[in-house]
Parts: structure tokens; C-alpha cells; sequence
């Protein structure tokens, strides 16, 4: 790994920090409509994976997804601008913060109903192998999403079909406030691999560079031919559920926060980097600025353009509209 | 010219289609063995790559095919049953109706997905659903249900090369009607509704198998001297309104026929945009002709009784040209 390669995880690391530090603010100011759920915590295995992937490779993700795309190289302004609602944003302004999608990017649509990305993205897969192409298809989705029926009727179709899917799932450790270890009945969510017969590896996802070598691997073998990969990334959120979204419920205990924010990639990233002679502090102090000054920029052009114009809600339900559909 | 069944219309435009077609595929259950003939030889023909046998995981390969067609494909999905569609819900409404406009108009969905409606046959409650009104309900999806072998294909071709998702709605009852259907290629626009009998006294406009009971009581009627226009939309989304105005603004009274159960059916829906739009046409109330709202029970006597028939049409013709009358 070339010391520009793990700048540039350091650099998509604090994008999705600071991506989603401003759009909490923004939610708090009451200029976000709706709510946020964010990446905070949980940028690492973000960056891993999308970084062991090619930017014309799908990717599907889920309602906690602003960091997905920018994993991916996406354009943040673009990004910002779909979570306040407005035309220039990804979707229009008609997905918001749950649906991002940016097909530039490869990133095909996140979905907010938990589970549903997983036989969409064996699809993706399937139409990459059919269209003759060697490319794969990246899902993301939490421990959650591991309970539902259409987790396992994905993974069975992709096991069948030898499909070129890794399916990483990112077990932040609670489905909203209860946690994976109540209701999933394996130890390790990556254990459910061995009833399709395909690989299931946990590894920490609290360490970018772990998770993009056991990412690379899925890859390799998904373009080969050799099938789908289940991968578990350990990681925890830091912010509640969703920002916008009051939980009075005290689910988690301060010491269990404290031990995760102790191993905050933001942090132990930056001191590896040094420690291992990759950059200077000053180097990374640059960086840092500079993605402050880009997420800046961001919000500052989200909030400068125009939301859509009314008649846009009655535009665009289809795709070739005939007959007096729209 | 040579007259084919609807259920041979279905296999001649999939093979068509395909044919012309690479991106095109087929997936569902048991389509190798090609239970009711509709992919007989494709196999052997289109290899197994594009005629997927499918695991019995509605909402899996449901959620597949659009993702394969966000992506570039453009599949054809057997889902068997219509009852089975309630299975894949997830991803017929959250993703297959959606994702277009969601995502901005960055995704298009080209899928088809074909649902049997398996009624009159003694299948009971849980396999007897004709549930295009509730997708009627839901944008984003455009929706057929044809009425004879020459509509299916023609609507089936236009289907597949829609860009958007189409459900269309296979009435099992009339699997094994003939119809001359020409060997060259045509294509039946979707939103277009075809007058299928030409009358001046009443519209009856008649939705998947119930307009053959709608010719069978025109007929009745016209030995009294009753001039009935049978309108058949074909497509229920887009839904040709203006025809259906025309010719109600011609005969000033109108039965709807839709074999779905009644509350919040296609017929609802028609006699509403009736209600608005052309209320002064209008010389006697609309009546709908549909199932009651009851599950369909197995016995066949229970069962038969429940669905439009031309005796039910013949009597609400009846009831509308009494009522005009009355009110003279």
C-alpha cells in the first residue's frame, strides 16, 4: 500500500467525519428536513471497503449510506445538496438523506427498508457477469438487516449463482436500540456465510486497512468467478439512532460508548500514519484542513442552491411516460 | 390466418422478444420444465443463462431483476401466481416502483413481471388473487391485463421494450382461447384501450377475462334491440380515459366490469374518473359489476357465483337504461 493510497483513506476518513458533523449541525439548525443517520464512528470499514473496490463497481447501501459514496469518491457537494432537499443534489431533491444514490460513482441507490439492498445488489451482480464485464457489486448493509428474509433469499440467490457480490455487513452493534446480540442467534454474523457455503470473515472494522484487505480478497475471488463473500465489519456508532430523532431510551452504558470512541479511527489512523512514517503531523494537518474547507464548501453550496421547482414532484414517476403517466 | 391460444401468444412474444433482444432474460420458478408451455425449448434455444430456474424466493429474485435492470438488463420475470407477488411486496413497491423517481431519474427499471390470475378454479382463498387494483394504487408501475391472444402479444412485446416497469396481469381463464393472431410482428401500444363492439345505448367497459362475459351479454342484448359498446382499457396504467369518455359522452350510460373484488377496484377507479369528468354524458348512475368483498371459497359452487358473469352484466345493462328512464 503506497503511502498516497493510505493519505487518501485518511482523506475519505474525515470526509464522511466532517460530511456528517455538518449535516448533524444542520439538522440541529433545523435546515436538514427530516432526520440524519450517520456514519460517525463507522467511517473506516466505510473506507476500506470502498477503496478495495473500482469506481465503475455497483454499490448498494442502506438508510445510514452519506458515507458510502463519499467511500467511493463521490462528489460531496452534490451529496450535501440532496440532504437539504435541493434540485442540484444527487436525486433531485426527491431521495434525501436514506436514498442516495449517485450512479457516477457506481452507487445504484441506497434503501431505507432494512434488507432490501441484498437481492438488488445480487442483481447487480448478475447483470455485470451478463453484460460481460468483470465488475462487482459492494453491499452494505447492519447487523439488522442480517434477521431479514431478504438477507437470505440474496445470499442464497448469490451462492447459487456464483454471483460477484460482497456483501459487507457493517454490525455497528445495535438495530436501532436493540442490541445484535438479543436477536441474531450465530456469535458472529458472518457465521450465517456457511449456510450459503461462501465465505464469512470478521475482521475490525475500526481499522481501515484490515477491512480493505479482507475486502480485496472477496473481490478477487467475485471477479474470478468464484462467488459472493460475507463479510462482518465490527464497528459502533457514536451518535444515536438518527440525529433528528429523539431516543430517550439509555440502551448503551457510557463505558461501552467510551471503549469504542477509545479506538476512534479518526485517532488511531492519524498516530499509524505517523508511527509508521507514512506523513508528518503536518501533512495531516493539511489534510485535515483542506477537508474541512471541502465539506465547508459543500454545505455552502447546498445551502446556495434553489430546492426544486413545485412541478418537479409531478415529473420523473416513469421513465417513458405514456398516456398521461409522469 | 392461423389462430393461436393466449397461452401460445405469451411463449411466441417472450421467444420474439428475446430473439431480437440480448439484454432480455427470463427467471422464475420452474421455467426449464415450463410448467403451463410459455418457455417450452428457450433452454435449449437461449441457454441457462438467460432462462433462470429460480429458488421458490419471490422477494430475492424479485429484488435481482431490478437490479439487473437498473443496471442494463432487461428481464422478464414469471412470478407463477399473482397470489405470490404479496410475497416479493418488499421489493415490488419499495424498489421496483420506486427507485426511478427516487433516485432522481437516474435509475431506470426495464423489468416485466407476469402474474397468472388463477381464478374459477377451485384454488381457493390464497391462490385466486386478482390484485392489480392494489398496484393500481402504487406509481411507478405501468400495468396490462389482457384480454385475448392477440392483445398479450402485442401488449407483451411493448412491455419488454418498455423502459419502466410493467406488471402484467395474466387472466388464467383465459389461458386456452384462440384467436387469429397474424404471424408478422406488431406491437399494441400500452395506453390504449380498443373498443371491442361498437354499440349507441350503453358502455360497458370491461377489464382482463370479463370482457368476454361483456361480448357474450352485448350479444344478449342486442336480440332485444340493446345497442351495448364493449371498451376493454388493456391497460390499466397508463388507463385510456378518453376513450372511455368518448364513448360514454356517445351512450350516456355505463357498467363497469372488473373481476377484482369491488371496494377500491379498476372499476372504482373507472367510474370515478367517469364521476369528474364526465358527469353530464351521464343519463343513468354508473353501476360497477365486480366481486363482492369476500375470499374466494373453494367450493365451487360458493365460488362461481362470485365473479361477473354475462347474466350480472345483462342485468346491471338493465338497471341503467330503467334508471334513465325512470328519471325521463
Amino acid at each position: 500500500m503506497t503511502p498516497d493510497f493510505l493519505l487518501e483513506m485518511y482523506r475519505r476518513i474525515l470526509r464522511i467525519r466532517y460530511f456528517d458533523e455538518a449535516a448533524v449541525e444542520l439538522v440541529r439548525q433545523g435546515e436538514l428536513p427530516g432526520v440524519a443517520h450517520t456514519t460517525i464512528g463507522q467511517e473506516a470499514e466505510v473506507v476500506g471497503a470502498c477503496m478495495a473496490v473500482r469506481v465503475d463497481d455497483y454499490m448498494v447501501g442502506n438508510h445510514r449510506s452519506h458515507g458510502h459514496p463519499i467511500g467511493k469518491g463521490a462528489d460531496m457537494k452534490r451529496l450535501m445538496a440532496e440532504l437539504l432537499g435541493k434540485v442540484t443534489g444527487v436525486n433531485r431533491g426527491k431521495g434525501g438523506s436514506m436514498h442516495l444514490a449517485d450512479f457516477s460513482v457506481g452507487s445504484v441507490g441506497e434503501t431505507s427498508i432494512v434488507g432490501s439492498g441484498v437481492p438488488v445488489a445480487a442483481g447487480a451482480a448478475l447483470a455485470a457477469r451478463m453484460l460481460g464485464t468483470d465488475r462487482v457489486c459492494l453491499c452494505f448493509f447492519g447487523d439488522g438487516a442480517t434477521n431479514e428474509g431478504a438477507f437470505h433469499e440474496g445470499l442464497n440467490l448469490a451462492a447459487i449463482w456464483k454471483l460477484p457480490v460482497i456483501y459487507l455487513c457493517e454490525n455497528n452493534q445495535y438495530a436501532v436500540t436493540t442490541p445484535a446480540a438479543e436477536v441474531v442467534a450465530v456469535r458472529n454474523i458472518a457465521d450465517r456465510a456457511r449456510a450459503y457455503d461462501i465465505p464469512g470473515v470478521v475482521v475490525d472494522g475500526q481499522d481501515p486497512v484490515a477491512v480493505y484487505e479482507v475486502v480485496s480478497e472477496a473481490v478477487q475471488r467475485a471477479r474470478q468467478g468464484l462467488g459472493p463473500s460475507l463479510i462482518e465489519a465490527k464497528t459502533y456508532r457514536y451518535l444515536e439512532h438518527a440525529e433528528g430523532l429523539p431516543i430517550a431510551a439509555q440502551y448503551r452504558t457510557a463505558e461501552e460508548v467510551a471503549a469504542w470512541k477509545a479506538r476512534d479511527p479518526v485517532v488511531t489512523f492519524r498516530q499509524r500514519l505517523i508511527q509508521e512514517g507514512v506523513a508528518t503531523p503536518e501533512a495531516l494537518d493539511q489534510v485535515v484542513a483542506a477537508v474541512r474547507a471541502e465539506v465547508a464548501e459543500a454545505v455552502a453550496y447546498a445551502r446556495s442552491s434553489p430546492y426544486p421547482d413545485p412541478e418537479e414532484a409531478f415529473t420523473g414517476v416513469y421513465s417513458t411516460p405514456v398516456g398521461g403517466v409522469r | 390466418m392461423r389462430e393461436i391460444t393466449y397461452l401460445q401468444a405469451i411463449y411466441e412474444a417472450q421467444r420474439e422478444e428475446m430473439q431480437r433482444d440480448a439484454r432480455v432474460f427470463i427467471m422464475g420458478e420452474d421455467l426449464e420444465s415450463s410448467v403451463y408451455g410459455t418457455t417450452r425449448g428457450f433452454t435449449e434455444e437461449f441457454g441457462r443463462e438467460r432462462v433462470r430456474n429460480t429458488p421458490l424466493s419471490e422477494n430475492g429474485f424479485v429484488g435481482a431483476a431490478a437490479g439487473a435492470a437498473m443496471v442494463g438488463l432487461r428481464p422478464i420475470v414469471d412470478i407463477n401466481i399473482a397470489s405470490f407477488m404479496y410475497v416479493a411486496m418488499d421489493q415490488l413497491v419499495s424498489i421496483v416502483a420506486k427507485a426511478t423517481y427516487m433516485y432522481g431519474g437516474q435509475a431506470r427499471v426495464p423489468l416485466v413481471i407476469r402474474a397468472a390470475m388463477f381464478y374459477n378454479g377451485a384454488n381457493a382463498a390464497q391462490h385466486s388473487d386478482r390484485p392489480y387494483p392494489m398496484f393500481m394504487n402504487m406509481p411507478g408501475l405501468k400495468i396490462i391485463a389482457p384480454s385475448s391472444p392477440y392483445d398479450i402479444k402485442g401488449l407483451l412485446k411493448t412491455a419488454i421494450r418498455d423502459d419502466d416497469p410493467v406488471l402484467c396481469f395474466e387472466d388464467a381463464t383465459l389461458w386456452f382461447t384462440k384467436e387469429a393472431v397474424p404471424e408478422e410482428e406488431y406491437l399494441i401500444p400500452l395506453g390504449q384501450a380498443a373498443v371491442k363492439r361498437e354499440g349507441r345505448d350503453v358502455t360497458v367497459v370491461a377489464v382482463a377475462g370479463a370482457v368476454r362475459q361483456a361480448l357474450d351479454a352485448a350479444q344478449v342484448l342486442a336480440q332485444e334491440g340493446i345497442s351495448v359498446e364493449v371498451v376493454d382499457p388493456r391497460s390499466l396504467v397508463p388507463l385510456d380515459v378518453a376513450t372511455i369518455l368518448a364513448s360514454v359522452e356517445k351512450t350516456g350510460r355505463l357498467v363497469v366490469v372488473d373481476p377484482a373484488h369491488q371496494t377500491c377496484s379498476a372499476a372504482s377507479e373507472i367510474a370515478a374518473l367517469v364521476a369528474e369528468r364526465g358527469f353530464w354524458s351521464l343519463s343513468a348512475p354508473i353501476v360497477r359489476v365486480a366481486t363482492p368483498d369476500v375470499h374466494v371459497p373453494f367450493s365451487p359452487p360458493l365460488e362461481r357465483q362470485l365473479y361477473p358473469t354475462s347474466e350480472r352484466i345483462v342485468a346491471a345493462v338493465r338497471q341503467t337504461l330503467r334508471e334513465s328512464a325512470a328519471s325521463a
